[in-house]
């Protein structure tokens, strides 16, 4: 069972991406399961989301202490009082943030086996139009880099449950997809 | 056919996989969003069902009980203070021996104001008349509300049927759940057709004053009906089983066999406990599981079973009954002292009010009961 922890600002869709990537690894053919931290959501306050996605039925209904897989939908959260992304992740976890920065420029790259990965997913949904310029909506763009980084869906599955899920503009949405697939690193 | 859905929305496609006629709800807060797809799909004409939007939790169930005394398969759907607020007419309900189903998202009651999950809602509506399920997942949510009809609609049951499920961890959870085909499902649960109902053609009269004279032997009937009721509730789950191959019972032991320590769980804190078993025998504990999926009737005799060998017997409650202990504690007890077993027991409170139930928190549960004193309650976690 792979357990991934997402984390995003209220109206960024971090709850959406947890849904899209469960929704993707469910047509590759996996159980999976998805759900928001269950707190009073606004916008702008940090966010958490949860996927698991494993071979066998999934019994734990708790939400994820100990994460394989980080998502940062929103780079001002590293550091960012009350705030601990790094919390509990596995030796050898992978982290994949939303920025313009470069993996080696996060001083977690590297240590403890950790594996940094970044892709400017804003620019991404900016370009897609997808939110407005100054409140961009990243969640189906990094679910793209998801899939890239860890495997655990086929890009296909991906763009198949962003026409599943979201209501509309859903060829941009997954353009947005397949843009971070191509280009995080 | 297998999709991603919430455990608000299997229960709204349980309600129309069964085929009910008729759904009367009261759509604010603690509402959930199980009414809110039931009324998208009648809207849609995917379930031809009447839809009744009424002002109060009590009078959704007051309509439910109109139209199912009717002879027409009714649904509600609540939470919380709405079911608290349902009180009075689910006596009725039960009393009236109208075998209706309702789904009950378990959350904490006010104040403080509360939307997470918690059982003192259902806990405290135990003594209604009405039968009482805890689901462990969202596909357990989807099926126990097929199994609820054909329990409850029996001949020798008549008595209606509450399926709970923990806020957020099921309620707003989307897992893997697998629908039932419309034709293969009716074949399981045919229309509804009582036997005796409202017909203005055959006038009769429902609910009259009572002497002491029969009062008592309408309690009765209801004491053998939920004897009855246990019997069915295996049978039925077998049934199911053998046709769409998910079994289920009133209760289930998970590595219970060779275990000094058994919890006893309910709810989604029984799916946790078992993915916490398998990782306490890691460790070299022998640890076991029993789930209470049917609270009401009371499996005594599966409970007994179950728990004749253990060592120690932990029991996990997301309630409390004010100034005693948990409710299930109790009951466990209860059936362990008629079958004349002293074993050592420990009453754990845990998850009130959405606390999160780890696997974590199970491991301290455990580590307690050993090195703490039976027969006693204990808040686990608590801030001081």
């Amino acid at each position: 069972m792979i357990e991934i922890r997402l984390h995003g600002r209220g109206g960024q869709g971090a709850v959406k991406a947890a849904e899209i990537l469960a929704r993707a690894a469910f047509y590759d053919g996996k159980v999976v399961q998805s759900f928001p931290f269950f707190g009073v959501e606004r916008r702008g306050a940090p966010v958490q989301a949860f996927t698991r996605i494993s071979d066998d039925v999934i019994r734990i209904h708790s939400y994820i202490y100990e994460p394989d897989v980080l998502v940062v939908l929103d780079p001002t959260l590293i550091g960012a009082e009350g705030v601990n992304i790094l919390d509990g992740l596995q030796e050898n976890g992978k982290v994949i943030i939303n920025s313009t920065k470069k993996p080696e420029d996060f001083d977690f790259h590297g240590k403890n086996g950790i594996k940094v990965f970044t892709v400017d997913a804003t620019k991404i949904a900016i370009e897609q139009k997808l939110g407005s310029a100054s409140a961009p909506i990243v969640n189906t763009a990094i679910v793209g880099a998801i899939a890239k980084v860890t495997g655990l869906v086929t890009i296909g599955s991906v763009k198949k449950a962003i026409f599943d899920t979201i209501p509309r503009y859903q060829e941009k949405n997954a353009a947005a997809a397949e843009a971070t697939f191509n280009q995080v690193k | 056919m297998k999709t991603v859905m919430n455990g608000d929305f299997a229960a709204s496609y349980g309600a129309m996989t069964s085929d009910v006629k008729f759904v009367a709800a009261y759509p604010i807060t603690p509402q959930t969003l199980i009414v809110e797809k039931l009324s998208e799909l009648v809207a849609d004409g995917e379930l031809d069902a009447s839809f009744v939007k009424v002002e109060s939790e009590h009078s959704a169930m007051a309509a439910c009980i109109g139209a199912q005394a009717a002879g027409i398969r009714t649904f509600t759907a609540t939470s919380s203070q709405g079911l608290l607020l349902m009180c009075e007419v689910l006596h009725w309900a039960a009393r009236a021996r109208l075998p209706i189903v309702l789904a009950n998202v378990n959350r904490a009651i006010a104040p403080g104001w509360s939307i997470w999950a918690d059982a003192q809602d259902s806990i405290s509506q135990r003594d209604t008349g009405w039968m009482q399920v805890y689901a462990e997942n969202n596909q357990d949510v989807y099926d126990s509300i097929l199994m609820a009809y054909k329990i409850a609609e029996d001949n020798d049951v008549l008595l209606p049927m509450m399926v709970n499920l923990d806020a957020f961890f099921l309620s707003h959870t989307s897992e893997v759940v697998d629908l039932i085909d419309n034709d293969k499902a009716k074949e399981f649960l045919p229309a509804y057709d009582p036997e005796y109902k409202l017909d203005p053609n055959n006038p009769r009269a429902f609910g009259a004053l009572t002497s002491p004279e029969h009062y008592f032997e309408f309690t009765y009937k209801m004491f053998e009906a939920m004897e009855v009721a246990k019997k069915k509730i295996t049978q039925v789950g077998k049934e199911f089983g053998d046709i769409f191959g998910r079994y289920y019972d009133m209760t289930e032991s998970y590595k219970i066999d060779d275990a000094e320590t058994v919890l006893v769980t309910f709810g989604t804190i029984a799916g946790t406990a078992k993915e916490s078993v398998d990782r306490l025998r890691k460790e070299g504990k022998k640890v076991g599981n029993l789930k209470i999926r049917v609270f009401r009737p009371f499996p005594t005799e599966q409970i007994i079973d179950a728990l004749k060998n253990a060592k120690r017997v932990v029991v996990i409650d997301r309630d409390y009954s004010y100034g005693n202990e948990g409710a299930f504690y109790t009951e466990i007890k209860g059936a362990l002292y008629d079958a004349n077993l002293r074993i050592d027991t420990y009453g754990m409170i845990a998850g009130l009010g959405g606390r999160d139930v780890s696997t974590a928190v199970i491991k301290e549960i455990v580590e307690k009961a050993e090195t703490s004193e039976p027969n006693k309650t204990y808040f686990i976690g608590v801030k001081r």
